[in-house]
């Protein structure tokens, strides 16, 4: 789908080659390399299994969404497109407005962490979609919901109810990995567009204070 | 192949955050480790995680696992400049603070302790929580990591000028987000697949 693009992450950041962040994201190759390896193995795998490339973008999609992180969702949801689903696609943007809350939030154990216990929705598909979107589908977004905003809510019953609507074991590995690498590929391209907007106003506030003691210095004011 | 849950009853989950080591019972059948084939021993990386539990549940989908562990390896690992160890493992340990990974947090802070022998401040991390005062470096790397663990992403320009002036450079900022993002990663298959164990009932 987007074999194009060398480094995903750089794509989603904005990084462009010979930039500071390019330099500074060389100094973990390793990290750089196999964060896309990743991405790769999940979104182009050599060995797919039982899990759909459809199944693969709607998620990614809609994980995208609950972050509320614009180029990433237009990268996936781009891919969705294309796989031939824009109907899924709308009804992937309908269920994120419908599942966007704050997290993360969720239950410990009984014990002294109680007093942490901090509830949110256990979030369900519209019971207008669920025919569209089909059993396996509609589980997984319903896992990937509490996986982004509540994983410590997570139990075997979640798992259970992934495997009753079709999903092996193995694919619910690929499931899990799917939304937990997405979690880590949005924070690295969030953080990373964070850090280079404060350099670029850091430096754009240099120059400025540069414009200004160069023109006290002309004698000018 | 068994396409059923794995229950414990027996287990007594941890109720509080430790730097004791844990063990850790999975949700879903491993891979069988008599089984493993070259491809999976690749995804594994090191070979003694044939023995983990939790590893051998991934290698179900080894390719992810390859490059998912040489990811962790290099952002944590690899000490050419950048953030000091102990700081990684604190960014580490703040992340499963804040999402909740007992598991994760028990064997992060134990190498955050062991790095920066600062276990009594670790401690405080644990059992106050991410609001924890300590000192002002510290204090910015949990923050940045608490920033970076929320939905939405809450990570911006108040966490980077207090890494700034606490005095991590922006090879050090970028750790700090490496070490935040992965643990989102980390904390998330760590919670979902399975359960926290004392480690005299999981025997490994």
């Amino acid at each position: 789908m987007s074999t194009h693009i060398p480094d995903v992450i750089d794509h989603l950041a904005g990084i462009q080659p010979g930039s500071s962040l390019d330099t500074l994201r060389d100094q973990r190759p390793q990290a750089r390399e196999n964060a896309q390896k990743s991405y790769l193995a999940l979104f182009e795998p050599d060995f797919p299994g039982t899990v759909t490339a459809l199944e693969r973008h709607a998620v990614a999609t809609f994980v995208a969404g609950l972050h509320r992180q614009p180029q990433v969702i237009d990268f996936y949801a781009a891919a969705l497109r294309t796989l031939g689903s824009p109907e899924i696609a709308l009804t992937i943007d309908a269920e994120i407005a419908r599942g966007a809350v704050e997290g993360p939030y969720g239950r410990y154990p009984e014990g002294p962490l109680t007093a942490e216990d901090t509830t949110g929705p256990d979030y369900q598909v519209s019971a207008d979609h669920r025919d569209q979107l089909g059993a396996r589908l509609v589980a997984a977004l319903q896992h990937a919901h509490l996986l982004v905003f509540h994983p410590r809510d997570a139990n075997p019953a979640a798992l259970q109810r992934l495997l009753d609507a079709g999903w092996s074991t193995t694919d619910i590995v690929t499931l899990s990995q799917l939304v937990a690498f997405l979690s880590f590929q949005i924070r690295v391209v969030a953080g990373l567009r964070a850090l280079a907007g404060a350099s670029a106003r850091a430096s754009a506030g240099a120059d400025h204070m540069q414009i200004f003691t160069g023109v006290l210095a002309s004698g000018a004011v | 192949m068994t396409e059923t849950t794995l229950s414990h009853p027996g287990n007594r989950e941890p109720v509080a955050f430790t730097q004791e080591e844990l063990g850790w019972l999975p949700w879903l059948e491993p891979f069988p480790a008599e089984q493993l084939t070259e491809r999976h021993w690749a995804g594994l990386v090191d070979a003694s995680r044939a023995k983990s539990p939790y590893f051998l549940l991934l290698a179900r989908d080894p390719d992810v696992l390859q490059a998912r562990t040489k990811t962790d390896k290099d952002i944590f690992y690899n000490t050419r400049d950048g953030l000091p160890r102990a700081e990684r493992e604190l960014a580490a340990t703040a992340t499963s603070r804040s999402n909740g990974c007992i598991f994760c947090a028990s064997v992060h802070s134990r190498f955050a302790t062991q790095f920066s022998k600062r276990g009594a401040d670790i401690q405080r991390l644990l059992d106050e929580g991410v609001d924890v005062d300590i000192d002002p470096r510290w204090n910015a790397v949990i923050a940045a990591s608490v920033a970076l663990t929320e939905t939405p992403v809450a990570f911006g320009d108040a966490q980077i000028e207090a890494l700034r002036t606490a005095g991590l450079d922006d090879l050090e900022i970028v750790d700090v987000i490496n070490g935040a993002a992965f643990f989102n990663w980390a904390n998330r298959l760590m919670l979902s697949l399975g359960e926290p164990a004392a480690r005299s009932v999981s025997a490994g």
